[in-house]
This record gives structure tokens, sequence and C-alpha cells, in this order.
């Protein structure tokens, strides 16, 4: 049987489109408030990426930084993103989650009590910023034995011989992150040059589900048509921030963004 | 875990760069894997490579001034009246602190592969100065990240900073100190790995910079042991060196050389920043047992909550107030081959007091900690044991907050 997540791609390859993933951080602005977010959004989006909010993130831009810093400061704790998973999980049409965040966060819990809480919540995948392959062949291969995608990182600079290895490696999933840049940059690339980097994987690695991040916006996302999936973060974030300072609700709003994305790709 | 002898501690971490099999490491986005490579390839090649070493050693000697003095502290020490208290005196060295050394390495390291723009973090400034320094000698654009809080009150390295051409790109995240100009400079280098090298200010991030950082500041104790058997004929039989810790490179470089002598023989003691006597608040992992934890790409002891969020530290002294420590000196501590203490930001005032009354020595807030250890301790210390303490800074930088806290008659300068 194919887990959740391989599902969810193959549903979007019949409807002959690329996956639309989103990220949102866990508890932004509340616990309760990013539940409602995840139910909302779950109508448009394929699979739902759930940021585990850390304060010294190294690799993220100012908006998922400022999202970060919200829920860290409404109090929320490891202990909740998992009962949010949970209670997302009861509601109809759930989608597949995966949690991505920072290794010291999984460190403090335990890696093993961490990924016994992912199969208790339901959640179907990970993605560790900070822990490159091949560090984290030891963890990756105990996410397996949990039916728990782990879900491997690609880069511009990511070389010949680390992409085969990290490939070979790699789950259900691949995620390639299309330039040089903290998360919510700029595209600074052509779309046409990702795409040809993103083939240079897709001809190694034919039957690894592949997503694009990192510049995905409403305004680019478009032009990655071709792309087993996309993943659209910062301008989500963003939106959550702007509807917060002009008092609109941010789960209406995120809402018709996310409509309007997975128009964009039909 | 075992200190191994003949081997630099520097290269006695294993392939993924974990010292004692845990400490430090790699923990790294997969954007900077490759500039990681590059670099730890460049300088595997350039440590062994004489042609380079002759040129860092010309840099080292013409430029920044080596040696740097090592002096007794007569009256200290008839005041105290245990141990010889003597002072190396890095603070000598071009630009005023030990921070230079890094500086020019990394500099030589980006000229070498071609590299047009270099990056820095800076605490007390001290890193950030010396970068600019360094990167204006070897015609290299400029930039340090530094926390706002950092920038309000070490205003004299920022001006010099400015000075040297560099920009300096103030921090306004979490607590808007070095942790975060660290993070901010790290976030930098993966938007832009490609054009740009990073100096990680340091004995900390990922193995890589920890290793280029201690084998650029150990220049400290290759001179020091020199200077030892100059005036004593050979290493003294008791000898102890006091140097204060915060990420520890100078620290680590006032000790490097000394590694294989028992301890018994060479005595190492790192002072960490305690912070306030009435807040709970320090920066001193060591010290107060803190937990293994990943900050800035590296396991090491580290203040932090259970969740795992990286704490807020506070410190008098800008140098030091970082919540982690250098894999080095966790290792160097669990080794057992080190002994870590801390000094209040009182005890370090107090200590800068002290210092400035009998000696012609004007210890920045960083060393003042030091200061502080190696007086109480060496009044119950024998007379032939020489006690050597890092002065790795100068007060210049810390006026206003001497002023502050001593009032105007202890800022003002030698």
């Amino acid at each position: 049987m194919l887990n959740p997540i391989s599902l969810a791609f193959k549903k979007s390859k019949k409807e002959n489109r690329p996956a639309l993933l989103t990220y949102t951080v866990a508890g932004d602005s509340s616990k309760k408030q990013s539940l409602e977010i995840l139910k909302s959004i779950s109508k448009y989006a394929d699979i739902l990426e759930v940021g585990v909010p850390h304060n010294t993130p190294v690799a993220d831009g100012g908006q998922i930084q400022t999202s970060s810093y919200r829920a860290i400061k409404n109090g929320i704790l490891m202990t909740d993103v998992f009962k949010i998973v949970k209670n997302y999980k009861k509601s109809k049409n759930s989608k597949p989650i995966i949690l991505m965040g920072y290794y010291n966060m999984i460190y403090q819990f335990g890696e093993n009590k961490y990924l016994k809480e992912c199969k208790k919540s339901g959640v179907n995948g990970l993605i560790v910023v900070d822990l490159p392959w091949p560090e984290n062949r030891i963890f990756s291969k105990k996410c397996k034995k949990n039916s728990i995608n782990f879900i491997q990182l690609l880069s511009p600079t990511t070389s010949y011989k680390r992409l085969k290895g990290i490939t070979k490696d790699s789950h259900d999933m691949i995620y390639y992150i299309s330039m040089l840049s903290t998360t919510g940059g700029k595209l600074k690339v052509s779309p046409n040059k990702i795409l040809q980097n993103y083939n240079k994987i897709k001809n190694i690695s034919p039957k690894k589900n592949c997503v694009i991040g990192f510049g995905i916006t409403e305004k680019t996302i478009s032009k990655f048509k071709s792309a087993d999936g996309l993943v659209v973060g910062s301008q989500i974030c963003k939106e959550i921030t702007r509807s917060l300072n002009n008092r609109q609700n941010p789960v209406i709003n995120v809402s018709k963004m996310v409509n309007k994305l997975k128009k964009k790709l039909s | 875990m075992r200190l191994k002898k003949r081997i630099p501690v520097i290269d006695q971490g294993d392939k993924l760069g974990f010292w004692g099999g845990k400490f430090g490491g790699n923990f790294v986005p997969e954007t900077l894997k490759k500039p990681i490579e590059d670099l730890e390839f460049q300088f595997n090649k350039l440590k062994n490579d004489k042609s380079f070493i002759r040129e860092r050693d010309k840099y080292f000697k013409n430029w920044i001034g080596t040696p740097t003095r090592f002096i007794k502290l007569s009256n200290l020490t008839k005041h105290i009246g245990g141990a010889q208290i003597w002072s190396k005196v890095v603070s000598d060295a071009n630009g005023g602190a030990h921070k230079i050394y890094n500086a020019t390495v990394h500099c030589l390291l980006a000229k070498r592969s071609g590299k047009k723009v270099i990056i820095g973090d800076t605490g007390a400034g001290y890193a950030g100065k010396m970068l600019s320094m360094a990167a204006k000698k070897f015609g290299l654009k400029c930039k340090i990240f530094m926390g706002a809080k950092d920038i309000e009150r070490q205003q004299p390295n920022v001006r010099a900073m400015k000075k040297n051409g560099a920009d300096v790109i103030p921090v306004y995240t979490g607590s808007k100190t070095l942790v975060d100009a660290v993070s901010e400079c790290m976030r930098y280098w993966v938007a832009n790995c490609d054009t740009t090298a990073m100096c990680v200010g340091s004995t900390v991030g990922p193995a890589i910079f920890v290793r280029i950082c201690g084998w650029s500041t150990s220049q400290i104790s290759r001179e020091l042991k020199a200077q030892l058997i100059e005036q004593f004929g050979s290493v003294p039989k008791k000898l102890k060196l006091y140097n204060c810790v915060g990420g520890g490179s100078s620290s680590f470089g006032f000790w490097n050389e000394f590694m294989d002598y028992s301890k018994k023989q060479v005595e190492f003691i790192g002072v960490e920043a305690g912070g306030p006597t009435k807040s709970k608040k320090h920066a001193a992992p060591l010290t107060y047992g803190s937990k293994i934890g990943i900050l800035h790409g590296a396991a090491q002891y580290v203040n932090q909550n259970s969740e795992g969020q990286i704490e807020e530290t506070e410190s008098i002294s800008a140098g030091l107030d970082y919540p982690g420590i250098s894999p080095l000196h966790c290792f160097l501590k669990d080794t057992k081959r080190a002994r870590y203490t801390a000094a209040s930001d009182e005890e370090a005032l107090k200590a800068y007091q002290i210092v400035t009354k009998y000696e012609n020595l004007r210890p920045s807030l960083e060393p003042s900690h030091a200061f502080s250890v190696a007086i109480k301790e060496a009044k119950k210390l024998s007379k032939d044991t020489i006690v050597v303490i890092n002065s790795c800074g100068d007060a210049y930088k810390d006026k206003k907050i001497l002023e502050k806290k001593l009032g105007k008659k202890y800022a003002k300068s030698n």
C-alpha cells in the first residue's frame, strides 16, 4: 500500500498538475488559529508542511522568523505541535502532514520518543533543515522503520556525487531548494535554470517525487507546472502577519490565498 | 572520551567533525555543505603548506606584531602575596585583541579561493573590528553582523569598523546580541555562499570554523611557550593558565601548545561569564551544567530550555555573552584536561579595579573575569607557582560601561 504522501502525488498527477504543498508554523498566531488554518486550506492544498518554531533558525528569512517568534511567544511547546496535528487528523478530508524544523528540538525531545509521538499523532513525514546527509543516515532509517517519510533536501550547491548518494538514501519524496537563499527570498534564478536542475535530479531518480521550494509565490508558481510538487511558505506566513496587522481574520485570508495558488496550477 | 597526545586537538575530530564522538559536527542546511567542504579541503591542504605558513607568519609578524608582551605583574604579585602573577598582553596585537589572528587567516584563505567579499559576526565588536581591518588590508569587501544591543554598548569598535570601510549590519532579532548576529551571518552566507567567504568570530560554528579559528589563535601559546623558556629556562614545573571563555577562541589559543603537558604541571583554568549576581541568567554553560544541544551548526553544551529553545544570556561583557561554548572546550572539559569556573559581573569589575590600581595594564571586561579568579586563587598558591593571565582585550572599548558602573575615574585611559 502506498503511503499518504505518495498517494497525494499520485492524485495530483492524475489531475495533470503539481501537488501543492503549504508551509505554516504551528502555533501561529495561536494554537487554535493554526489548527483552523490547516483545516481551512485542506480544501486546496495536497500536503501540509507544519513548521516547528525554533528561536535560532539559521535557514529562515524574515517572514518565517516572524511567524516562529510569534508562536514561541504564545507559548507553543512540542507537545502542543503534536496535539495540533492529532486534532487536525480527526477533521474531514485531512491531508498528509510533514513536520519541518531544526534538529535540536528533536534531539532534546529524544529521537525515539519524537518518532513515537509523530506516529501517534499522524505525522507522515519529516524535514530536518540542519541534519544533512550523510549525518542523517541513522535517523532517516529510524523514520523509515516507523513508516515516516524522511525528506532529504537538495540545493543548487549539491555536488553530483552527493546528489547520487542523497537520492539513493531518500524515501518517496525529495525537496529541491531552488536557489541560494533563506526562505522568503525573491526568485533570483530563472525558472528555466531551476527546472534544468530539477530535471537533473529527476533523471537520476525518476521514481521519487521531487518538490521545488524557496521563492515560490502567487507570481512565480505557474512557471513551474512541470514539477511533481511546489511549496509555498513565506508568502503564507507573510499573509498571516499582514492580516493580523490589519485586524483581519488570517484563516479566511490564508484560505483565499491557497485557493488562488491552487487555481494557478490547474 | 580521551585526549590524544602529539595530535593537534583541532585534528582530533572524527570524519564527521565530532570531538569525543559528540561535540561539534556540521548541523547545517544542505546549501552550506559544498562551501564547507571546499573550505575544509583548502584548509587541510594549506595548513601543512610551507609557503602558506610563511605567508601567515609574515603577516603575523609585520602586521599584527608578534610576539605580544609577556610581563610580570610585580605590584599585583606583592599585593596578593602568593603565586607569581604574570600576564600575556595579547591586547598588544594590532587592533587590540586576539581576534586579529583568526580574521587574518580567514582573509588569506578567502583571497586564495578568489572570494571578493567576507562576512563575519561580532559580539564585543573585536571580531568585527579585526575582520574589517584584515579585509581592508587584503582588499576584500566586508560586512559585519552585530546585535543591536551590542552596537549600543560597544560604540568605539563600531566606529572602527565603519572607518575601515565595513558595512555594519544591525541585527534586531531575539536578544539582539552575539547569538543573533551569528545566526544572521549564517543566513546571509546561505544566500550568498557562491561569492562570499564567511569568518566565524570564535571557535564555534560548523567544525571547519572551529578548527581554523583554533589553528589561528594558537599563535598565542606558541609565543608564550618560547617566552616562558626564555624567562625560566624551561616550562615551569607549576604553571597555571587563566583565560576567560565566551566562545573560547582566546583560551584555546592560549593553551594549545601546552596540551601534552600533564595538568599537574600546566593547568588550564577557563573562566566563564556568570552574569550579574542578582540575575539567574548567565553565559556559563560549562560551569552551570547546561545540557548538550545544537547551536550554529555544532553540538555543544548550551543554555537552553527543556524544549530546545536557546536561552537568552546576560553578561556585562559583550564578548562573553554567548549561550554556547566551543566544542573544543566541551571536549577539554569532559576529558578533564581543563577546569572551568565562572566570575560574576561584579567580580569582574572588582578585578578590573584591582589590576588597574596596581599595574599599568587595562584588561577589558572579558579578561577581567579571568583576573578575578586568578587573583582569588593566587593567594593560596606557593611562590614558585607561575600564574599567567591572558589579557586578551583592552578596556578602551568598555569606556561607557566602566563610566556607568565605576565612575569616570576608572574609564580614563592609561
